[in-house]
Formats: C-alpha cells, sequence, structure tokens
C-alpha cells in the first residue's frame, strides 16, 4: 500500500497517460507543447524513445517493471533495507497529514462565528447611518442661512478694496515725478523705467488737469534727464557699456536716432582713438631719415598684437555690435567709420611689424599674426571690406619675413665665404697641413644647406595647420611660389651664383685684393655641385614643404636655375685657369725680359725659374685634384709610353730644329712650318675647359707655354741663349707632359718656342741632344 | 651681294711692322717691315688695286737692320719713319730713322713687268734720331694732319719730341719727358691724338695707359691698371676727343673716357690670346679693328659708344617724307654692339692691323709668318651704315 502512494504521488507530478502532462509536466516543457503538437507523435517518440520504466521519478515509472527489476537484481539486505525506510517514509507522512487535517477544521470553525457576529454588528449599524443623513441635512439649510446674511457685506468688502488699489496707483503716479527726479541724478535707467510706465496712463488721462500738471512735471524732470544724458554723451569719457546705456536711454527718450548715431560714433570715435594712441605710443616716433638710431621697441610683437586686439579690435567689435543692436541694421555710418579707424590700426601694426628688424624669433611672429588674424575675424563679420586689407597685411608681413631671412642667408654666405678665405689664408707651419679644401667644401656646403633648411622649417611656420591665416588663399599659393621658391630658394640659389661669379669678375673696383685662386677652385666646384645635386634636392625639398595647392604663378625650372649655377662655375674655373696661367706666365715672360740672351754663357743647368715652373704646376695640380676627378688624356701615360716619349722626342729633336739651321732658302722654313700647323688644330689659348683636372692643367699649361714663346719672338738670342732656351723647353717637356689631356699640345708649343728661338738666333748652333737630355737629368 | 673674298700676300720673311701709307688718299698702299737676322730686310710697298683684286708690290732694301716698327709721314708720301734693331755680337740696340723711298714708288708703279729685278731699290736716309742717351726706340709717330715735321718717338722711359729740319734732313731734339718710377719703365707703345689740336699723346707702359701734353711734356691723366697685364696699343678715336681704346694681354680691348679713368666705358673680350692691336677706322668710329695672337683678326661694331650712335645722320631737308620715314624707322632700331666679323686666314700670331688711309671699308692685316691679308668691310653693313 505505501509504494503505491509514493507510486501515485510521483505520477500525479504529470505522466503522458495522465493528460496532465500538457499542464504539470516540467516547467520548461511548456513553450515545446505546441511544437510538439504540431510535429506530431513522431517527435515525441523520438524524444521518448527510450523510456525508462524503472525510474521511479521518471514518466514512465511503471512499478511492477520497476518491483520486478528491483526483486531480481538486488540482493536481500537491500531489499530489507529499502523496505524498511518505506516504512519509516509512510509513517511519517501519515502523522502530519493527520496534524494538518486538524488544523483546517479549527480554522474553518472560527470563521463561522466570526460571521454569524458580523451579520449582527451591519444591522445596528444602518440605522446609525440613517440618523446622519438627517443631521447632514440639517447643516447644509443653515449653511444656507448664514451666506444668504453675509452676501452684502462681502460685496462691500470687495468695492473697498477695489477702490484702495485705484487710490494706490494714483498715489504712485501722484509720485511719480518725485520719483523721477530722485532717481534722474542717480540712477536714470530705473527713472527711465517708470517714466515708461507712467506715460501710458499720463498721456491717457491728460485731459485732466491734475494728470496733466503730473505729466508735465515728468517731461520736464525728463528733458532735463536728456539734456544731462546727452551732456555726458558730448563731454565726458565713457567707456563703452556706459555710452552705449547712455545712448539707448536717449533712444528711449524719444531723441533722434540720427543725432544719436552720430554722437555715438564721434563718442566712439574718441574712445578708439585714445586706444590707438595708446598703441602708438608704444612706437618710435616716425623718423623716415634716422632708422637706425630707434632703440628697440618695449615689448614683444606678440605682446603688442595682444593689446591691440584685446583693446582696440575689443572695443571696436563691442562699439559695432551695440551700434547695430541700437540702431538696427543702418550701418551705413558705422561701416566708414570702422573702415577708417581699421585703416589706422593696420598702419600703426604695420609700422609695429616694421620695427621686427632683427630676425627675432618667427614663431613669435607667426603667433603674432595669427592672433591678430582670429582676433579680426569677428570684426570682419561687421566690416566686410576689412579682410582683403587684413589679410594683405599679413602676407606682407610674411613676405617681409621672408626676404629678411633671404637677406640672413646671403650674410650667412658671405660669412662662410669669409671664413674659408680666412682659413686658406692662414699661415701654416711647415710639416703641418691646414684644413684641404674638399674639407672646406664640405663645412661650406653643409652649413649653407643647413642654414638654408633650418629658414625653409622657420618659415613652413607660416603655413603650419594649426595657424588660421595659413588658410587665406595666399598663403595656399601665392606664398609658396612667389615667397618661398621664388623670393627666397630661387633668388638665393641665383645670388649664391652671382656672387660666385663675381669673384671671376674681378673685384668691383681695380685695386681691391683678388680672391685667391683655391678660393675660385673651390667656388668652382660648389656651383658645379649646386648644378649637379644641391638645387634639385633644394627645389625637391621646398616643393615637398609648400606644395601650392593651385597652380600658381609660373615658377623658375630647376634646369634654367642649373644652368645658371653651371654657367657661374665654367666662368669660376675658367678665370682660375686664367689667374694660375697668367702668375706661371708672368715668371717665364720675367724671366725672358730680364735676361741678356745674347750674351749668356754655355747653359749648364736647367734655368730655376723653369724649375719654379714645374714645381707650380705640380702643387696646382694636386690643389686641383682636390676637388675635381682626373679626366681623360688623349694619349696613353703609362710607363712604357713615357719611354717611348722619350725616344721619339730625341729620335725627332734634331729633325725638329733642322730646318732652322740648314741655310737654305728662308722660305723653306716658313713652307715646313705652314704645313706643320695645315695638319695641327688651332689651339685656343684662354679658352673654356671641362671640369676635370687634366683639362684644367693643359689650360694653364697652354697659356704658360704661349707665353713663353711670344716672349722668346720678342729677344733676339746668341748662340748659348738658344741653346739655354732648348734645355729649359726639353725640362718643361719632361715635366709637363703628364699633365696635359694631350701631350701633343705640349709637344706642338714647345716645337713652335723652339722654332721660334732659332729663328731670333744669330748664330743657330745647337745643342747635342744627349747633352741636352743629361743637363736635364742632373736637374 | 657675295663679299669678296680675302686678298693673300705672303712674304718670305717674318714680319710684324704695317703701316698704310698715311699721305696717300687714292690708291690704297700699304708698307710692310720685315724682320730678319741673317738676311736684308725688306719694306714691301703692297698697292692693292680694288678694281681687279690684285696685288702690286715693290720692294725697298733696309740693309741697316730688322723693322719692328713702322710709320709714314701724314704730309709726304714718300717720307717714312722705322724702328730698327742694331745688332752686334754682344748687344742689340733699337734705332730709329726716317727716310725717303725713291720717287717713282711714292705713288706705286702698277707696271712693274720683272718682279725679280724691280726689288733692288734702296731708302734713302734722311736722318737718325739720335738715341744713344736715351735707350731703345719702341715706336715713332708723326703729329697727325700736320706738316710732316714734327715726330714723337718713344725710347724705353722717355718722350721725345723731334722738329725735322731741312726737308727733314736733320732731326733737332726740341723736348722730352721721362717716366720715372720704380724699377726698370718702358713704353711698349704710343698714339698721338688727332683732336686737342694735336697737343696731346698717350702711351702705354706695362699696365698703365698715361696722357701727355706735348706742350709741357707733362702727363695729363693716367689709367692706372688699365689691364690686368700689359698694355700692347692704344688708339684715338678719330671723332670724339676723348675717347680711346686700348688692348693688352689680358686678352681684352677696353674703351676709355679719359675724363674718368677709374672704369672703362666699354670692354670686350673675344680673343683667345693677348690682343696686340687695336685700331679705330678713321672715318667711322664705331668699326674697331683688332687683332691677336690667337691668329685672329676681328671686326667689331661698337655703336653705342661711336660718334653716330643714332646711325648717319641726314640734313632732314635733304629729305622727301618717304624718306623721312625710313629714317625714323632705322632710328627705332636697337643699338647693339657685335662682333661684325672673325677673320680665320692667318695661322700666326698677328701682331699688326691696320685701316687703309685711303678706303675706309678695306683693312690689312699681317702675321708673324709674314702673311698679309687684305679684306673689306661686309657690304651689307657698309651700306647699312652709308644708307
Amino acid at each position: 500500500g505505501a509504494m503505491e502512494a509514493v507510486a501515485a504521488g510521483s505520477g500525479a507530478g504529470g505522466s503522458p497517460e495522465n493528460t496532465g502532462g500538457g499542464t504539470g509536466g516540467g516547467g520548461w516543457r511548456r513553450p515545446h507543447g505546441p511544437l510538439q503538437r504540431y510535429y506530431g507523435p513522431s517527435a515525441t517518440e523520438a524524444v521518448e524513445a527510450a523510456p525508462d520504466p524503472t525510474d521511479i521519478n521518471g514518466p514512465h515509472f511503471d512499478p511492477e517493471v520497476f518491483m520486478t527489476k528491483v526483486r531480481s537484481e538486488c540482493p536481500l539486505g537491500q531489499l530489507l533495507a529499502r523496505e524498511a525506510a518505506l516504512g519509516r517514509e509512510i509513517r511519517a507522512l501519515d502523522s502530519d497529514m493527520q496534524t494538518l487535517l486538524y488544523e483546517n477544521y479549527n480554522k474553518f470553525i472560527s470563521a463561522t462565528d466570526t460571521i454569524r457576529k458580523m451579520k449582527v454588528d451591519f444591522r445596528h449599524m444602518e440605522a446609525e447611518m440613517d440618523d446622519l443623513a438627517a443631521n447632514m441635512a440639517a447643516i447644509s439649510a443653515s449653511s444656507a442661512r448664514v451666506s444668504a446674511a453675509l452676501q452684502d457685506r462681502h460685496r462691500r468688502g470687495a468695492q473697498l478694496a477695489g477702490v484702495q488699489a485705484l487710490l494706490r496707483k494714483l498715489q504712485a503716479l501722484v509720485e511719480v515725478p518725485g520719483r523721477l527726479r530722485r532717481w534722474a541724478g542717480t540712477e536714470p535707467a530705473r527713472a527711465l523705467r517708470c517714466y515708461a510706465r507712467a506715460r501710458a496712463v499720463l498721456r491717457h488721462y491728460r485731459h485732466l488737469p491734475s494728470f496733466r500738471a503730473i505729466e508735465d512735471e515728468s517731461h520736464t524732470i525728463m528733458a532735463d534727464l536728456a539734456q544731462r544724458l546727452r551732456m555726458r554723451l558730448r563731454y565726458e569719457k565713457l567707456d563703452p557699456k556706459e555710452l552705449t546705456e547712455c545712448v539707448e536711454m536717449l533712444l528711449q527718450l524719444e531723441e533722434l536716432p540720427e543725432e544719436l548715431s552720430e554722437e555715438f560714433l564721434s563718442q566712439a570715435g574718441a574712445r578708439l582713438e585714445a586706444e590707438l594712441a595708446a598703441l602708438e605710443a608704444e612706437l618710435p616716433t616716425s623718423d623716415p631719415s634716422g632708422t637706425a638710431a630707434t632703440p628697440p621697441p618695449a615689448s614683444d610683437i606678440l605682446d603688442f598684437v595682444d593689446r591691440g586686439s584685446s583693446a582696440f579690435v575689443g572695443t571696436l567689435c563691442q562699439l559695432a555690435g551695440s551700434y547695430r543692436a541700437l540702431f538696427g541694421g543702418d550701418t551705413g555710418r558705422l561701416e566708414p567709420f570702422a573702415a577708417a579707424l581699421a585703416t589706422r590700426y593696420f598702419a600703426l601694426l604695420e609700422r609695429r611689424l616694421a620695427l621686427e628688424r632683427g630676425l627675432g624669433d618667427t614663431s613669435l611672429l607667426v603667433r603674432a599674426l595669427d592672433r591678430f588674424h582670429r582676433r579680426l575675424q569677428a570684426l570682419l563679420e561687421l566690416l566686410p571690406a576689412g579682410a582683403d586689407a587684413a589679410a594683405a597685411l599679413v602676407a606682407r608681413a610674411a613676405r617681409e619675413r621672408v626676404d629678411r631671412y633671404l637677406r640672413a642667408l646671403q650674410t650667412f654666405f658671405l660669412g662662410c665665404l669669409g671664413d674659408v678665405r680666412q682659413a686658406l689664408a692662414a699661415p701654416r707651419p711647415p710639416g703641418k697641413e691646414g684644413p684641404g679644401l674638399p674639407d672646406l667644401l664640405a663645412t661650406l656646403a653643409a652649413s649653407v644647406l643647413g642654414q638654408l633648411k633650418a629658414v625653409l622649417a622657420y618659415v613652413q611656420l607660416f603655413t603650419a595647420r594649426d595657424v588660421a591665416f595659413a588658410s587665406l588663399p595666399y598663403f595656399k599659393g601665392e606664398f609658396c611660389v612667389a615667397a618661398v621658391r621664388e623670393g627666397l630658394v630661387v633668388a638665393f640659389v641665383r645670388w649664391l651664383c652671382h656672387t660666385a661669379r663675381g669673384f671671376a669678375d674681378g673685384p668691383a673696383e681695380r685695386g681691391a685684393p683678388a680672391a685667391p685662386p683655391a678660393l675660385l677652385l673651390l667656388l668652382a666646384r660648389l656651383c658645379l655641385d649646386y648644378e649637379n645635386s644641391t638645387i634639385g634636392y633644394i627645389l625637391t625639398l621646398t616643393d615637398e614643404q609648400f606644395l601650392p595647392q593651385d597652380s600658381g604663378p609660373s615658377v623658375t625650372p630647376g634646369p634654367a636655375l642649373c644652368a645658371e649655377a653651371r654657367a657661374a662655375a665654367q666662368r669660376l674655373l675658367d678665370h682660375y685657369v686664367q689667374v694660375q696661367g697668367a702668375a706661371v706666365a708672368q715668371m717665364l715672360r720675367k724671366s725672358v725680359e730680364t735676361r741678356d740672351w745674347l750674351g749668356t754663357v754655355e747653359p749648364r743647368n736647367v734655368r730655376a725659374v723653369m724649375k719654379r715652373v714645374v714645381e707650380d704646376i705640380t702643387a696646382i695640380d694636386v690643389q686641383v685634384g682636390q676637388l675635381f676627378e682626373e679626366g681623360v688624356r688623349r694619349a696613353q701615360s703609362s710607363d712604357s709610353s713615357r719611354r717611348a716619349f722619350s725616344v721619339y722626342s730625341s729620335s725627332r729633336a734634331p729633325g725638329r730644329y733642322a730646318p732652322s739651321y740648314t741655310p737654305s732658302a728662308p722660305m723653306d722654313t716658313h713652307l715646313l712650318s705652314n704645313i706643320q700647323k695645315l695638319f695641327s688644330e688651332r689651339i685656343d689659348i684662354f679658352s673654356p675647359v671641362e671640369f676635370n683636372k687634366v683639362s684644367v692643367l693643359t689650360g694653364i699649361i697652354k697659356i704658360s707655354l704661349k707665353t713663353l714663346l711670344e716672349c722668346v719672338r720678342l729677344r733676339t738670342l746668341g748662340r748659348f741663349g738658344l741653346q739655354q732656351v732648348q734645355v729649359d723647353g726639353h725640362y718643361l717637356q719632361l715635366y709637363l707632359w703628364r699633365f696635359a689631356s694631350d701631350e701633343r699640345v705640349v709637344q706642338g708649343l714647345l716645337d713652335e718656342v723652339a722654332a721660334s728661338a732659332a729663328h731670333r738666333c744669330l748664330d743657330p748652333v745647337p745643342m747635342e741632344h744627349s747633352v741636352v737630355e743629361l743637363i736635364c737629368e742632373r736637374g | 651681294m657675295e663679299d669678296d673674298a680675302p686678298v693673300i700676300y705672303g712674304l718670305e720673311f717674318q714680319a710684324r711692322a704695317l703701316t698704310p701709307q698715311t699721305a696717300e688718299t687714292d690708291a690704297i698702299r700699304f708698307l710692310v717691315g720685315t724682320q730678319s737676322l741673317r738676311y736684308d730686310n725688306q719694306i714691301h710697298i703692297i698697292d692693292f688695286d680694288d678694281e681687279n683684286n690684285i696685288i702690286n708690290k715693290n720692294v725697298l732694301l733696309h740693309q741697316v737692320g730688322e723693322i719692328w716698327h713702322l710709320s709714314t709721314s701724314p704730309a709726304d708720301k714718300g717720307v717714312l719713319a722705322t724702328c730698327y734693331n742694331k745688332t752686334s755680337d754682344t748687344k742689340v740696340m733699337t734705332c730709329a730713322a726716317v727716310w725717303r723711298m725713291p720717287k717713282e714708288l711714292e705713288s706705286g708703279s702698277h707696271e712693274s713687268p720683272d718682279d725679280s729685278s724691280s726689288n733692288t731699290q734702296t731708302l734713302e736716309l734722311l736722318c737718325h734720331l739720335d738715341n744713344t742717351a736715351h735707350g731703345n726706340m719702341a715706336c715713332v709717330m708723326w703729329e697727325p694732319m700736320g706738316d710732316g715735321k714734327k715726330i714723337i718717338s718713344l725710347a724705353d722711359n722717355n718722350i721725345l719730341l723731334w722738329d725735322l729740319q731741312e726737308s727733314s734732313a736733320k732731326a733737332v731734339l726740341s723736348s722730352s719727358a721721362a717716366l720715372e718710377g720704380k724699377g726698370q719703365l718702358k713704353f711698349t707703345s704710343g698714339r698721338w691724338s688727332p683732336h686737342h689740336n694735336c697737343t696731346q699723346i698717350a702711351t702705354a707702359n706695362d699696365t698703365n695707359v698715361r696722357g701727355w701734353d706735348t706742350r709741357s711734356m707733362r702727363q695729363i691723366y693716367c689709367i692706372e691698371n688699365a689691364h690686368g697685364q700689359l698694355v700692347r696699343d692704344l688708339d684715338f678715336n678719330p671723332n670724339k676727343q676723348y675717347y680711346l681704346a686700348s688692348c693688352g694681354d689680358d686678352c681684352k680691348v677696353k674703351f676709355w673716357d679719359t675724363r674718368n679713368v677709374t672704369d672703362p666705358v666699354k670692354t670686350l673680350e673675344e680673343h683667345s690670346h693677348w690682343v696686340w692691336n687695336v685700331r679705330y677706322n678713321h672715318s667711322h668710329d664705331q668699326l674697331i679693328l683688332t687683332g691677336s695672337s690667337d691668329s685672329r683678326v676681328i671686326l667689331s661694331n661698337m655703336v653705342s659708344i661711336s660718334s653716330e650712335p643714332f646711325g648717319h645722320m641726314v640734313d632732314d631737308d635733304e629729305l622727301s617724307d618717304q624718306e623721312d620715314q625710313h629714317q625714323e624707322e632705322k632710328i627705332k632700331e636697337p643699338l647693339q654692339d657685335s662682333v661684325i666679323a672673325t677673320y680665320e686666314e692667318h695661322e700666326d700670331s698677328v701682331y699688326a692691323v691696320e685701316w687703309s688711309a685711303a678706303d675706309p671699308w678695306l683693312f690689312a692685316s699681317l702675321s708673324y709668318d709674314g702673311r698679309l691679308v687684305i679684306n673689306r668691310v661686309p657690304r651689307a653693313l657698309k651700306y647699312h651704315i652709308l644708307l
């Protein structure tokens, strides 16, 4: 029996057979019910395919199966223990049930008692309610009587209150003149408010004499007030707020707006004039002649602009705003007024900017201009015409600064050049080499480029994104192109080339010290480097940093600039060749001119001047080699060719002189030399050289040897004179051929020297070639 | 309108000295002096037949020595002066002498059937300019447009003014001046100004150009460092009294206004070696001729500093309206100094260039190898200047 009770209890939990599964099943199952019904029993079967009839809490519990299973599977001990446990459980449940039943019964009994008692009480209360209704009726009747009695009095009271209010108003009207009088002096605004309130009433009742008197008196007082305000407006210094109040009051007093606006503007004008004067006081007196003597401005430009903006521009904005509020949209008078003042302000600022003579702090200037520009925006809304002027002012200031940077760069470059000159001119203790030309060049180029980059960085501040005026069209286009690229970078490069060229074109006035040759060489290389790479680099850098956002004015193309640099380099190098050639030539000329070629003794040595010439040319070779590439020689310059050369010259030498010594018809000489010339190219002596060492050296040697030729032709030589020339010529040939691009040039010129010397000789007996060689080898 | 080809004449000897026959105004005639140490030197009288483009020559022997400088009398066609080297074994002395050529050669002998026999004639010595006390003679200048009786010679650092008396048979030193200074000063060349009544000369020494007054024999101006190197030659503008051209070893030709000696008015840099000679055209001073040891002769048109900067002036009255307009058009043309032509017929250094005294459109140049080249101003330019 106990087993069944348990089974029933659990079955009530909801087995499918019980149909309560839909309602009493596990809470989680409920939503699935309709779905299950829709999909039919197949789904249900799928879920419950393997119901476990032995699960005592499961829905498919089958007591028979369970019993069978337990009986067949469990040992006896366990069955007995289980039975005992079930018995205990059943007993406990029975006792609980009995207790609950008993309690229920008790409560039912007490409820029944209570209901019976209530029934008695309700009957009693009904009677009391009837009494209450009767009493209420009596009360309302009494109340109606009382209110009827009081109505009349109430009406009279209300009438009295109305009369009192009217009297108070009249009292106020009567007091108006007094109040007005009292307040007119101290609180005109209050007086005005009072008058405004009273005015309509007074006007309404002006047909009554007493009111008219009041009105007239008020009028008088207000006219007086208006008069006072007017005086105040005219003669006192008012700050903008007071001014606005004053004019506002006058307007309320129905004064003429035209007159008032004029007064307002004159008063405002005076005020703004004072501001401008304060600003102007900071500027040194404008003195067109003595620009140098002016002391530095007391405060920096940012400070100045700050004060100008807050004081002048602020006030102007405030006043213009007031004017519009007071006089409506009619700005016909305001605009020219503000424009005139703004123009003066701009002029002052311009004068202040002109004082920024040094380079100072560009970021400060940029910030100052930025502030100026920003603060002005408010004003420009009122005064659109000033925008152009303001933008132009900022643009001018920026342009001016860029120009100043250009000058600073130029000064810097000249300073660097001065350093280089000093380094070149510095006396060097023997054995200790000064800085080499490549070092000097590298230092010069690096510092100039560095400076240029620094300047570009400073100038870039003008176009920085956080600067308001950088968005002006000028700064987007023209500034980048015309000011920075053309006005600064291109102009500097041009100037640099021009300056460098200036050294080649000779000193500005005759007698000034000429540039040392090494400097010419250095500058030539600098210009060449500019042509090769630096200009391209600088322009690329500039274009990157200052990319114009619209296709602005045309720019100088890089190649044009490069061509200028190259022309300068060419001019400098040519001049270097001329200077060095002239120095050597001068030595040779003096040596030929001052010697007595007739009376000279038989040559024993190469003349010292020739050794000096070779030394000098070797030194020049070293100097040029420091900065320029070797270059190409036409002939081979290996050792073997050198040996071949000496054989060649020794075998050729007698033949070379032969025509001159053979006492044949003089015609032959010319014929021969002319035929020789027909087949040799014309040699230009002072001609442009190429940018390499060999070409430079060839140029110098050509100048030197041609000089020797011309000088020898002006002299008359004795036998030993000729022989000395022969020795000297051979010596030069031995040592100079290696420097020239084409040794035939050296050879040809020396041949001509020898031929001319033979011509100019009274007794042309040449020296044995072996002796010549011996003397030359001996040194 | 083809330009005539240059006419070339070859001497057998080397030569530096060239001069036009100044007193001859009809025939085109040049004199060339040779330089030879071992043979008798000659003076070649070169007659140029403009119509037939033919050269006729006569040779005079000048046996005293090689000729360094030649100049002819402005008054007498037959008189000339030479500076020549007198050479001994140990010493060379440059002397100067005045000569007369044979009468029949004065106006050229157009018929010289036998060249070889005709070159035996010699010069008649008129007088020596005694320079024993003064040094080597650099050049002899005749008073321009004078009567041929006044000459100036430059000897080392001396300026010597001579009077030729007794039909040039006697040279009397009338006054002299010496250039004093540091070192050995030596005049290289000089010119006698045709302006100021012929009272001024200009000399070159080293890099300086100096002006002198022949009356007081005092220096009147000095262009210091006129050229970077030696000044080789000078010439006066024949039409503008203060204008002077100089040339030198710095390859430049410079034009000066002697009233302002600090800066040249213009500078030409066309030659690639020393410029030995500069000559103004006698009539049209915009035409400048230069010769250089780069073997080139250059003819330049220096309009902007000439006496005819606006072209040839023609009286308005002579012009019809049409011509007037034409004239105006020409005036509007921009004036540009330019190189007209570079003549490359020489193969050796050119030491002398000279305009013809008779034909203003013709000039001669002489190179060291003895080649004389006669050229003309290009016709286009000639007509441009004339019309």
